[in-house]
């Protein structure tokens, strides 16, 4: 035990010295998050619009105000006809094109169903699913309230049983991918930190001959696991906290449900980060080959891969499949889980009885493999 | 009953196809400074890194300070001491917390006294609060040294102790290893200065992972049969091609700026050399007869053992 309390010790003073070790662990993950947090915001605003009216009625002016109010689109111009639309989408300054046809308004009310017509730029494809998915919306609820006009004006007639889907977004209501992205820092972050401090912390001792040094003490392999590992856990569990502090302070993003079930379920994860650090260790012999490993054969993967970037519905199966493999993805979803919805263990049980399994059986290989190559 | 500090028995150890250490067999008695010296390659610092249990051995009997090296490892490494070739302490952390990290992972209480001991003996203690990356090249390996020491174990290795450090730190180690030596420690060490090797008490010369000779140094000096004659003259390496293919020059050793021959008979061998010599138009500059160093005694077995291995 006091051996390990000496690793820890020296453990610990050496990063104290290393400014770039703080900068690691404190300046990134501030920068991440404030990135990820303003910069990189995939909600769609102020869609670039065409309009093409052919009707010029009061009723084709309040389907166009529709569109402008929801804050979703902007009109970028009128045009005279449909053939001028092309030009305005190829070059890009349009992402979307409302033809209203001739007669619109008065065949709305003559129950003729007039169509109307949305031309979509689908080289953005978020652009154009958000697009459309919001069109969509704002053009059902507007022929709900003609309906609903129409019934006050003539109480006595019966509605056409029609069935408008309407879609509802539960706890991120905004859709606002903040909300979406900063329990997915959480988990990115906790990943990076860890796995690359444990693995170049070992690697780096391997690389200045310190390593050998120690394998000629009476240190046992478990107590150098311990010496490496603890105080990752202690910087990995820091940064937990400062990034939820500043999620709270400044994008105003509390966690609904228990910290305490999350910094307890962020450890168990821990398990599996470290685990891939050690095992990052033992096939490298510089720091650079452990970087390299660790970024693109371990993180790289697990961040595309485990819905970070990705939802891995839109995935194709094959990737599917992967996913379930990457404890990432079960940590992901108990972050958002009780980030966003406050849910606990007992909807979250088997994430969090998956990420346990894999946390130790990669931990474990891991340290077994470690132990072996100390000899 | 006392055992030898190392037993080595039929010890093998290879990387892949290469044979690092071949059929090794080795007793290194308690109290002695020995030396192991060869070419680069020759399996010397393998050798000693499965001593020190850094790389398990392929197969052969191992003990060190009695103990078998596989099954009585923990009975080992508190009681021997590691200098690696490269300079491996903590570059961020002040000679102070190097010393102390390594006396409290040996399990060392009381290192306080022992610490201030070896400063003062090796002169760091002026230095303590630096960084061990900011020490000179000598005072990092007399750091080592120290760390080395702090746990007073029986036996030390140490892999190329000088290798690197100036000539004046070079002698001031000497010394402290000689006075360590007097207090009942015994070293194993690397070498490639063969002066160094001629201060131990025996001396191995290992090449190819076997071990060729091992004795005093004044023993292995006195295989050598015949007379060296040193030899300085205006186109070594001309008079060096020529020279080898002369019948009555057993050997012959080119060394930069001069040439070493080896005749089995100086009186009859040197004029027919001086000769050839003249008559290949070499003038000779100087020359004379030099009692054989062991850098003589071990090219003419290496190039024996070459010889008898094709």
């Amino acid at each position: 035990m006091k051996t390990i309390l000496h690793l820890l010790k020296k453990e610990f003073a050496q990063f104290k010295r290393d400014r770039s070790m703080i900068a690691i662990v404190v300046l990134a993950p501030m920068i991440q998050l404030i990135i990820l947090g303003y910069a990189a915001n995939m909600d769609v605003r102020n869609i670039p619009m065409v309009v093409v009216n052919y009707d010029h009625s009061q009723h084709s002016r309040d389907l166009v105000d529709r569109f402008v109010n929801s804050g979703y689109y902007s009109i970028l111009s009128y045009a005279e006809s449909s053939s001028e639309i092309d030009s305005y989408i190829d070059r890009g300054d349009a992402a979307v094109a409302l033809i209203i046809p001739k007669n619109f308004g008065n065949d709305l009310y003559a129950e003729k169903r007039p169509q109307l017509q949305l031309i979509v730029d689908g080289t953005e494809t978020n652009t154009a699913t958000t697009g459309m998915n919001y069109a969509s919306m704002i053009i059902s609820r507007y022929s709900q309230n003609i309906m609903v006009n129409r019934l006050d004006v003539s109480p006595g007639s019966q509605p056409a049983a029609r069935v408008i889907p309407e879609i509802r977004i539960w706890y991120n209501p905004d859709l606002a991918s903040r909300n979406f992205m900063i329990p997915g820092i959480v988990g990115m972050l906790l990943m990076v930190i860890t796995i690359n401090l444990t693995s170049l912390s070992i690697v780096k001792e391997k690389e200045i001959g310190t390593y050998e040094q120690l394998v000629v003490t009476p240190i046992k392999p478990y107590q150098l696991l311990a010496g490496k590992t603890i105080p990752f856990i202690m910087i990995g569990m820091a940064d937990v906290i400062l990034v939820l502090s500043v999620a709270f302070l400044l994008f105003g993003i509390p966690v609904k449900g228990s910290l305490v079930l999350l910094l307890f379920l962020s450890v168990i994860f821990l398990l599996t980060t470290l685990g891939l650090g050690l095992f990052v260790s033992t096939i490298s012999r510089t720091q650079q080959q452990a970087m390299m490993t660790a970024v693109f054969f371990v993180m790289l993967p697990m961040i595309f891969l485990s819905g970070f970037v990705f939802p891995i519905e839109n995935m194709p199966g094959f990737f599917q499949n992967i996913s379930y493999l990457l404890p990432l993805r079960y940590f992901f979803e108990i972050l958002r889980g009780i980030f966003l919805k406050g849910i606990g263990l007992t909807d979250l049980w088997d994430q969090a009885l998956l990420l346990t399994l894999f946390g130790v059986a990669i931990f474990s290989m891991s340290a077994l493999r470690f132990r072996k190559k100390i000899g | 009953m006392t055992y030898p500090a190392i037993h080595i028995d039929n010890l093998t150890k290879s990387f892949g196809p290469v044979n690092a250490v071949d059929h090794l067999d080795l007793r290194i008695n308690r109290g002695e400074m020995f030396a192991l010296v060869g070419p680069d390659g020759a399996g010397k610092t393998t050798t000693i890194r499965i001593l020190c249990g850094i790389i398990p051995p392929d197969g052969g009997e191992v003990s060190v300070l009695g103990f078998d090296l596989r099954r009585e490892r923990q009975h080992i490494v508190n009681r021997i001491g590691y200098l690696s070739q490269r300079f491996s302490l903590y570059g961020d952390l002040s000679i102070d917390e190097n010393i102390e990290f390594f006396a409290e992972i040996h399990n060392v209480r009381d290192y306080k006294n022992r610490r201030d001991e070896l400063f003062d003996y090796m002169r760091l203690t002026p230095f303590r609060s630096r960084y061990a990356a900011q020490l000179s090249g000598g005072m990092k390996q007399k750091l080592a040294l120290a760390c080395t020491l702090i746990h007073k174990p029986e036996l030390i290795f140490l892999d190329e102790p000088t290798t690197g450090v100036d000539p004046v730190s070079r002698r001031d180690f000497w010394q402290i290893l000689s006075d360590l030596l007097k207090s009942g420690i015994t070293i194993v060490l690397t070498t490639p200065y063969l002066d160094e090797a001629e201060r131990c008490n025996r001396v191995g010369l290992m090449n190819n992972g076997t071990m060729m000779v091992v004795d005093q140094p004044k023993n292995i000096k006195k295989m050598m049969q015949g007379t060296v004659v040193e030899l300085i003259c205006d186109n070594i390496r001309a008079a060096y091609k020529i020279l080898k293919e002369v019948e009555k020059v057993k050997e012959v050793q080119a060394f930069g700026d001069r040439i070493n021959l080896i005749l089995e008979d100086y009186d009859s061998g040197f004029p027919k050399v001086e000769s050839i010599l003249k008559s290949r138009n070499i003038t000779i500059e100087s020359s004379r007869t030099v009692t054989p160093s062991l850098e003589n005694v071990f090219i003419s077995l290496m190039q024996e053992g070459k010889v008898d291995t094709t």
